[in-house]
């Protein structure tokens, strides 16, 4: 019926299209000639998919910071930030192709790579070392390129996942009066690189604070954890230590509602903690804990971009201004914060103009958010101070701990660190090991300034 | 022995929930042949659609009418315009096909009605039994026992459907033999409609049951992939199979990841209801009540 | 016109079974390796070869694989990204434990590691057929990418579970910039596309389009079924898992086993069924189709939106992408069900006769 005869002008058609398709794909980026006198910053966002709704809030916030120091000081040191975003999807393979597409935009080749995807850093780990771009992993990535001595061009700035952790137990040791032994906790994980992390310090943290701790793993996308909670029941666990991202984190809450595991006694890590994870679980979620490495709520640096940017005329890049002062949104604004403090720092030592990838490495080793320094950047409480250094590219490790009240997220600590004599020497043998399987001999830190 | 029973009884009410997808799917491919794999995109297109119409503000009942309605246009526009076309291609260009369209509903649901979470409140809640919890310490969800409950409803519907009215006499005669039923004079195009729609109307309960128990969002989708065993066990023919397929799938899947899982490390439950479904095959390469092949050379 | 065969005639058994008999053909063929091969890599930009040739380079390999697979045996299978991490994880192991082997060498033996697990997981197509078979290769997706992930054997303990791949060498050579993957990648391809090329015009061939067309028919002839089937799954499997290698080595640069999930395993189905299923040509231009049009709709609709001044957020550009995909895939299924491959192969009858119409 349907034959070759009927459609041929129509396949004609698509053959031709195919090739124009494919030429026009490949076809040279324009000429950056226009952007000679802007800082430009590559966004890889995701804002579809499961883990999309986070991206949004983070994505919207990191751009509308940039925006706002546009507007409000005429960029950094008079050159203007500029910025093109592209859609990765959280996976890999996109991550890469946005990466090499977006570095051809500007000699800055992007200033820096913010990927918020533990798998799109790991493969572009390789890549920005090539190219010379600083890579930054506030809160994910490779945890061992805190030492800088072996990942020059990689940063993992504020905390990692194992001094969060450990920052966690501690938290959980202040609860209990400073003694741990003999209760139980459960790790209640996804079972990915970023679940699996952990692991070894919770251990080793066990062994120290004499706690027993069961480790129990959720398959991805983790929609269904019935089991696991009825496990958690059946084990008597005093805390879970939930370590989730994405839909999963809504599905716990309500599968502990399922079994009647109090919610007051599950804290989170900071991506099993945000508004877009509470407020689908309704009910379920109230008295849930989460750690945070930022705070939500409309601090008056977040007050003032609203004001600035959401006004009379709004270029705000938040379609949903409730989104607006929730973690996703203040984590995106933070991480503004951090590119552009690195801009600004590197203008101190090189001269005020459009910085190039080295020169922005070298400021992320010298960063200082001294409490002084966030108090002149308006940003006090919002994130933890942090200090940088050639062989600590982590430079805080501290987290607060928040619950979820039903509306929103209300403070239970103040700035926590993690274990760091626990951590460090595992984080630099891991290092060590890095370089001897790929030949790297370590910078000497005290040689460079 | 109490946990065995508690996850035995939890095990075998999620395995009702995927028995509601896993109907939709039985019901196309019964009348058309079809595998469709668009099933889970449909679930989550319909319970997208029920609570992008409730945020706008519109009350509970008639949200639910205008989700039927949209599920149901979805269903006649896919005959008209996606099998229609594809009637005597291979199965698998169906199957390719129905592949595509569930990519189309991905993009348009979240295009529609944004990509956040949301919850569906029915009104019961998600929370152990009190009788059971304080006598026998087994924690059975109200909720659980509801959506199985609701799932037996509207199976005995369907069944009374099939059996009783002049429709469903039609659509058991088009999923016996097409050309028999087009020659006594059975519309074969309006029945696929019908067929698509009751599909959908099936999308819907299960969307709104699922949206319920697990927050409406892009995850839903791979509900499908629960579903495709406890279709193998079941046989893609039955509707009853597809109930079997779904205890049996839902409390081995559940019983294995917490007796066997801590032997292997854990996270079995992706994997194993397809291994089981594999074995079953094995044996029985029909499932339990499919229809038999028959080879003709 | 100009691709006329009349005049052509062989006058050996040699010449006449040659792959490609008619002389234009054979000039078109070595004019595309020579551009393919020579002037590519000195005039194109990093850009392409990371985010194009390279990844249609090796969709293109597991494609064939697919291909022998789905499109000359028969046996649809939706496992195909699990055989890839088998490659991919295999080709690790065996550099990282023997690293005095070559590592060409190493990604082949990769590829019959994948066609072993390949053999195991298709031990199930001798009784089950069509759908219920697919299903059952998804247990091989689902079973492969959890093992990989839970013995910590596959990635050294490594605690994260991502391994970045060792950096590849060619008998000493390092292979590292985006020109060098390019071309390695391109000779291994060619290699494996005559190999596969040449097993299905061969008896190997026409035994699995026996199996395909009616097995039942096929076993009363004499062929052996049960051989015939695993054979299909391990060369598939074979083709694939070095597919995998490839992917984790000369294109991403990690190995982890969520990279190779169910979704991958749909594209290469797609790429086959768009492409042409039964063909090898139709492997190539699957892979280019989609490798090309993620991005393409990428660049396209937002021009296409800002020129309406239609204000779209990014996010439902993305969306409209998605939808658009799906129809395309819906759209390419009714207008040419036997894949773009018939459309190049309809282009060449009419050219036979141009310019007359008949």
């Amino acid at each position: 019926m349907f034959t070759s005869k009927k459609f041929t002008g129509v396949k004609a058609m698509c053959a031709a299209a195919i090739g124009v398709a494919a030429l026009v794909t490949g076809a040279p980026s324009p000429s950056f000639a226009q952007q000679a006198n802007e800082q430009f910053v590559s966004v890889l966002s995701f804002r579809v998919g499961p883990y999309g709704p986070a991206g949004v809030g983070i994505f919207g916030g990191f751009i509308d910071y940039m925006n706002y120091v546009n507007v409000k000081e005429g960029g950094v040191g008079g050159v203007k930030l500029s910025w093109e975003e592209c859609e990765t999807e959280y996976a890999a393979a996109r991550g890469v192709e946005c990466y090499e597409r977006l570095k051809t935009k500007s000699p800055t080749k992007g200033t820096m790579i913010h990927p918020v995807s533990t798998p799109i850093t790991y493969a572009l780990l390789d890549k920005t070392l090539a190219d010379k771009v600083p890579i930054v992993q506030t809160g994910y990535g490779r945890t061992d390129t805190v030492d800088g001595r072996y990942f020059p061009w990689a940063f993992p700035l504020i905390t990692t996942y194992p001094m969060q952790a450990t920052a966690i137990v501690k938290f959980l040791s202040q609860k209990e009066k400073g003694d741990l032994r003999g209760k139980k906790i459960a790790y209640l994980y996804l079972d990915s690189a970023y679940g699996k992390e952990p692991i070894t310090y919770l251990q080793a943290e066990a062994k120290v604070n004499g706690f027993e701790l069961t480790t129990i793993p959720i398959t991805p996308p983790g929609t269904e954890q019935g089991a696991q909670w009825q496990q958690i029941r059946q084990s008597q666990a005093d805390y879970v230590i939930f370590w989730g991202f994405g839909v999963m984190n809504a599905s716990a809450m309500r599968a502990a509602q399922k079994v009647g595991f109090a919610r007051d006694k599950i804290i989170g890590s900071w991506w099993a903690g945000s508004e877009e994870d509470t407020v689908p679980a309704g009910d379920a979620a109230k008295g849930y804990m989460s750690a945070a490495m930022n705070v939500s709520g409309k601090t008056p640096l977040i007050a003032d971009i609203e004001k600035t940017l959401y006004g009379a005329n709004p270029t705000g890049n938040m379609q949903d201004k409730s989104k607006i002062g929730g973690i996703n949104y203040n984590r995106g604004v933070v991480i503004g914060l951090i590119t552009v403090e690195a801009i600004r720092v590197a203008q101190a030592k090189y001269g005020k103009k459009v910085m190039d990838g080295e020169q922005i490495r070298w400021a992320l080793e010298h960063l200082d958010l001294s409490d002084a320094r966030l108090k002149a950047l308006n940003a006090t409480g919002l994130m933890p101070t942090m200090k940088t250094s050639c062989a600590d590219h982590e430079g805080s490790g501290k987290i607060k701990v928040q619950q979820w009240d039903g509306t929103k997220w209300a403070l239970v600590s103040d700035w926590i660190e993690g274990n760091r004599q626990l951590v460090r020497p595992l984080l630099e043998q891991s290092a060590i090991d890095y370089g001897k399987s790929k030949g790297i001999t370590p910078r000497d830190c005290a040689k460079e300034s | 022995m109490q946990f065995f029973l508690e996850v035995l009884i939890g095990g075998l009410l999620s395995g009702v929930m995927y028995s509601l997808v896993a109907l939709g799917f039985v019901l196309i491919y019964k009348a058309s042949g079809v595998f469709n794999f668009a099933q889970g995109a449909m679930v989550y297109f319909a319970a997208l659609s029920f609570v992008g119409i409730l945020a706008k503000g519109v009350p509970f009942g008639l949200a639910l009418i205008l989700a039927l309605g949209i599920m149901i246009l979805f269903g006649v526009v896919t005959e008209r315009f996606v099998l229609r076309p594809l009637v005597n291609q291979p199965p698998i260009s169906l199957f390719m096909a129905t592949i595509g369209l569930a990519f189309f509903l991905e993009g348009l649901g979240p295009f529609l009605w944004g990509n956040d979470s949301h919850e569906i409140r029915l009104g019961i809640p998600d929370e152990p039994l009190p009788y059971f919890l304080d006598k026998y310490n087994i924690a059975i969800s109200t909720f659980d026992l509801a959506a199985a409950a609701i799932a037996g409803v509207l199976v005995a519907g369907l069944a009374l459907f099939f059996q009783k009215t002049k429709i469903g006499r039609a659509l058991r005669a088009v999923a016996d033999d097409h050309q028999a039923a087009l020659s006594i004079g059975i519309p074969l195009q309006v029945i696929w409609m019908i067929v698509w729609g009751v599909a959908g109307f099936v999308a819907l309960v299960a969307g709104l049951l699922w949206g319920a128990r697990n927050g409406v969002q892009l995850a839903l989708v791979a509900v499908v992939l629960k579903a495709l065993p406890v279709l193998i066990l079941g046989g893609f023919t039955s509707v009853p199979g597809a109930i079997v397929g779904g205890l049996i799938i839902g409390s081995t899947e559940k019983l294995a990841e917490i007796y066997i899982g801590p032997l292997v490390g854990g996270g079995l439950e992706s994997w194993f209801p397809y291994v089981l479904a594999l074995a079953f095959l094995l044996v029985r390469p029909e499932g339990l009540f499919g229809e038999k092949h028959i080879d003709r050379v | 016109m100009l691709y006329r065969e009349a005049g052509q005639f062989k006058t050996s058994y040699a010449a006449d079974q040659q792959l490609l008999p008619i002389r234009q053909d054979r000039i078109a063929f070595f004019t595309l390796l020579a551009v393919v091969f020579v002037i590519v890599p000195l005039f194109v930009s990093d850009y392409w070869f990371s985010a194009l040739l390279i990844p249609i380079l090796i969709f293109s390999l597991a494609a064939i694989g697919l291909n022998i697979l789905t499109g000359y045996a028969g046996q649809l299978s939706l496992g195909s990204a699990a055989f890839m991490a088998v490659g991919a994880f295999s080709a690790y192991n065996i550099v990282l434990r023997m690293p005095w082997l070559p590592q060409i060498v190493s990604f082949l033996l990769a590829g019959v590691c994948a066609a072993l697990v390949g053999i195991a997981f298709g031990l199930p197509s001798v009784r089950i057929k069509g759908f219920y078979l697919a299903v059952a290769t998804l247990a091989a997706q689902f079973f492969v990418v959890w093992a990989l992930q839970k013995f910590p054997w596959f990635t050294n303990n490594s605690s994260s579970g991502v391994i970045s791949a060792q950096g590849v060498t060619f008998f000493g050579f390092p292979i590292d910039s985006p020109v060098r993957n390019y071309v390695f990648v391109l000779c291994i391809v060619t290699v494996l596309a005559l190999c596969a090329k040449n097993m299905a015009r061969s008896n190997t061939g026409r035994q699995w389009m026996a199996v395909r067309d009616m097995d039942v028919a096929a076993e009363v002839i004499g062929i052996p079924l049960m051989r015939t089937k695993l054979q299909a799954f391990a060369i598939s499997s074979f083709y694939c898992g070095v597919a995998g290698a490839l992917y984790a080595y000369c294109y991403i640069g990690t190995v982890e086993p969520e990279a190779f999930s169910l979704d991958m395993s749909f594209r290469v189905l797609f790429m086959i069924i768009v492409g042409g299923m039964g063909t090898i040509m139709g492997a190539f231009i699957g892979a280019t189709f989609f490798t090309v049009l993620p991005i393409f709709l990428s660049i396209l609709i937002p021009g296409i939106a800002s020129l309406f001044n239609f204000n779209f957020d990014k996010a439902s550009l993305t969306y409209i992408e998605f939808m658009i995909f799906g129809a395309l895939i819906i759209f390419f299924l009714i207008v040419e069900p036997h894949g773009l491959a018939r459309l190049w192969q309809i282009g060449k009858e009419k050219l036979r006769i141009w310019p007359f119409p008949h």
